[in-house]
């Protein structure tokens, strides 16, 4: 990039992308991807050196062969990646995505077994019931947050723990849903069931329409209402949206219940769907251990950078090494390493962003020094200090000079178009920004 | 009066593993990084003891020896894994609950994977007894005696010299000064030399080999020294966490949180020893839920007045002021 008017087209659309948040995301979720795959690699070959490579061949492609399952297990993961994905983007961290989960399973359940309603109409009362209570147990912690000003972190552990014991203890309680031989749940009537989308041998139903759905839905609350301005401006800075006369307590009971209902309804699509053999169902187990695809949810919510699209990609990304990672176990490997790489790459997200910026900027200031040279080639046109002024887009005109203002003023447009994606870290992202805009200066600075 | 006597023998086991890691907690947050992944330390610490337990149990070594040594190699473990977390808190600057929630995932897959490669089974099991049943003369004092130094693991009284030494390191050295000012003002710190980085490093170490011992100590005094990656620690080091805030990250208001929530537990699991409560006739997995339910209703009533380490969370910038 980097300086000359009549090179700007060629160079400036790849620069553009490479600024681009979603963009700078996407790179930083798929670094995190491949250190995640690396390490469970590398667990592989410490496992057992003699198949690692077929092992691993299995957990990259292994999914392909399940495809339907693929996306009956991205479902509930998709599921409570929003309910998480949501509540970051208001600044909040909800690990509680497993208690609502389970809560919402329990609804979904209750509704199910004890409610005789007509067909086609019965499992649609149950997905709402399992919403219900998803909601119901992410109100408690937002309002303890909002009005008690109890860390939410805290009450949603706690909240995991309760509503997994209650769960549990209702559900053996019940003659009609537990079956005491067999130590799970009975297989939920027909009518309760959610559609199948016929795929043999899978249970991949038409919940995975509906949460993509969802998440679409989401994304215009998040871009184009006012409560999505809203809760993107708390996230940035609370303290600015109160003076601005937001009304903080409302938003985040808000934010939080409707987070708990995403989770819950992620554990309705889970346990109604129809199993593989006719007329069966899934079954829940209540051994008192706190659900998993809450957990996953959150390293869901990370990779796909807490946007509801995103969220839909890195789902089914991860429910595929899930499915792979199952598979593995033709070749003597446990699935649990599936979980080990999931861990890392939660663990790596967390700092991707900042590793992301160093390899960046150094790919960058390789690539504009190449261009730069062949540009003085051809052309031996020193750039006069206005056109160095546009091409650090620091969204601010205020150091401007007046003749430079438009094209400031052009670049921060374009920056806000492609801000579709905001993160939830504004503040690792201007640390990138002054990184770039630095870079670009020192590139020009070489130059002259 | 005897059922008095068990439910306190039974809590102090209980209440030493909470008390550690709670401390442990402490440590780390009144450095500035708050340490979510103490469950993960927790199990961590609990399985590479008992899996040294596993290997050595069959030598001639005494038992009390044996679980000295457990505890010393539990300390070491989580020492090690606690790094994972001050790496990034530290120098990578990442979210400290993000890295904290990771390393709590991580440690239970591992567990079992570790455990059905090499053991067939979800965990490690051992065959050792750490039970003392009467500690020699001072077992005998009566009342005193029979609450204290009857049917007990020498973890309690390890427990009370760690906590005993912690408060003086924490308040009575110029370490312990230097890591609470780094927890409150780290520029503040800075700006008199401190090095706010190595302290920081410092706190979560502590808390590593605080939780890791923790872990040990749950393992041996709750789940008679078994460890395994299903159940894993059951939610101590998250219940810690809350000890730590009900204490008001002090220790001696720690020592009492935790006296608390080890009784409730110890409590619950006890139901149909207690005449009263088995009267009641009340399913015991409500009593299962008393503490997580006490830890909520406590925080709601202590957390207007909170006093929590102002820069706790908050990634240590040296270019910030």
């Amino acid at each position: 990039m980097q300086n000359n008017r009549t090179s700007q087209n060629k160079t400036f659309a790849l620069t553009k992308i490479m600024k681009s948040k979603a963009f700078s995301a996407f790179t930083s979720a798929l670094l995190a991807i491949i250190l995640g795959l690396l390490i469970g690699f590398l667990v592989m070959v410490i496992a057992g050196p003699e198949k690692a490579v077929l092992g691993f061949r299995t957990v990259l492609t292994g999914g392909f062969k399940k495809l339907g399952n693929v996306f009956y297990y991205a479902t509930p993961i998709m599921m409570t990646g929003l309910a998480v994905g949501f509540a970051f983007k208001m600044g909040l961290f909800n690990i509680g995505a497993s208690g609502q989960y389970t809560m919402g399973m329990f609804f979904a359940l209750y509704a199910g077994f004890m409610w005789k309603l007509p067909v086609g109409i019965h499992w649609i009362v149950c997905v709402l019931a399992g919403m219900v209570g998803g909601m119901l147990w992410g109100l408690i912690p937002g309002i303890f947050k909002a009005l008690l000003n109890v860390n939410e972190v805290i009450t949603s552990i706690m909240f995991n723990y309760i509503g997994m014991y209650l769960v549990d203890m209702l559900i053996q309680q019940n003659a009609t849903m537990y079956v005491a031989t067999t130590t799970r749940t009975a297989y939920l009537p027909v009518s309760s069931q959610l559609p199948s989308l016929g795929v043999r041998n899978s249970n991949v139903n038409i919940s995975i329409f509906i949460a993509i759905a969802i998440a679409i839905i989401l994304f215009i609350i998040l871009h184009m209402t006012t409560f999505g301005y809203e809760l993107k401006a708390t996230g940035y800075n609370k303290h600015a949206s109160k003076y601005a006369g937001m009304n903080g307590t409302r938003n985040i009971i808000l934010t939080m219940a409707m987070a708990g209902g995403l989770a819950g309804l992620g554990g309705a699509f889970y346990i109604l769907a129809p199993a593989t053999i006719p007329g069966s169902s899934m079954t829940y187990e209540p051994i008192n251990i706190i659900a998993a695809n809450g957990f996953n949810g959150i390293a869901v919510a990370l990779l796909g950078n807490s946007s509801p699209i995103g969220i839909i990609f890195s789902s089914i990304f991860i429910s595929h090494i899930q499915r792979g990672g199952t598979l593995t176990s033709l070749y003597g490997y446990k699935p649990e390493i599936i979980d080990i790489v999931i861990a890392i790459i939660i663990y790596f997200s967390a700092f991707s962003m900042l590793m992301k910026t160093a390899v960046g900027s150094y790919l960058k200031r390789s690539y504009s020094r190449r261009h730069t040279e062949t540009e003085r080639k051809e052309e031996a046109d020193i750039p006069n200090p206005s056109e160095l002024k546009d091409e650090v887009d620091i969204p601010s005109a205020v150091d401007a000079p007046p003749d430079t203002k438009k094209d400031t003023v052009r670049a921060t447009k374009t920056e806000e178009k492609d801000a579709v994606n905001v993160t939830e870290d504004i503040k690792l992202e201007t640390l990138q920004e002054e990184n770039t805009a630095v870079n670009n200066l020192k590139a020009g600075e070489e130059e002259v | 009066m005897d059922i008095f006597y068990y439910l306190i023998q039974n809590t102090l086991p209980v209440m030493v593993a909470l008390l550690l890691v709670a401390l442990g907690g402490m440590f780390s947050e009144r450095s500035g990084v708050i340490n979510i992944a103490l469950e993960g330390i927790m199990l961590f610490g609990a399985y590479i003891g008992c899996l040294f337990v596993y290997f050595i149990e069959k030598s001639s070594l005494p038992s009390q020896i044996i679980l000295l040594l457990g505890m010393v190699v539990a300390a070491c473990a989580g020492l090690v894994f606690s790094l994972l977390l001050s790496m990034a808190a530290v120098n990578m600057k990442a979210d400290q609950t993000i890295v904290g929630t990771a390393l709590n995932m991580l440690v239970p897959a591992g567990v079992l994977l570790f455990s059905k490669m090499f053991f067939m089974s979800d965990g490690v099991t051992t065959n050792i007894n750490f039970y003392v049943r009467n500690v020699p003369v001072l077992g005998k004092i009566p009342i005193l005696g029979e609450l204290f130094f009857q049917n007990t693991y020498i973890s309690v009284y390890i427990g009370i010299l760690i906590l005993i030494l912690a408060t003086v390191v924490f308040y009575k050295t110029s370490f312990g000064l230097h890591l609470r000012a780094c927890g409150e003002h780290p520029q503040a710190a800075d700006s008199v030399g401190i090095n706010v980085y190595r302290m920081r490093y410092a706190g979560v170490s502590i808390s590593g080999i605080l939780g890791g011992i923790g872990g040990f100590f749950y393992a041996v005094g709750v789940t008679n020294g078994n460890s395994n990656g299903h159940t894993g620690v059951a939610g101590f080091g998250f219940l810690a966490l809350a000890v730590m805030i009900f204490g008001q990250w002090k220790p001696i208001k720690i020592l009492f949180a935790a006296l608390f929530f080890a009784f409730l537990r110890t409590m619950a699991y006890s139901v149909a020893l207690i005449p009263f409560l088995k009267s009641l006739n009340i399913n015991q997995t409500y009593y299962k839920m008393l503490p997580y339910v006490a830890t909520m209703v406590v925080l709601a009533f202590t957390s207007k007045k909170s006093r929590a380490p102002k820069a706790e969370g908050i990634p240590y910038d040296k270019g910030m002021r």
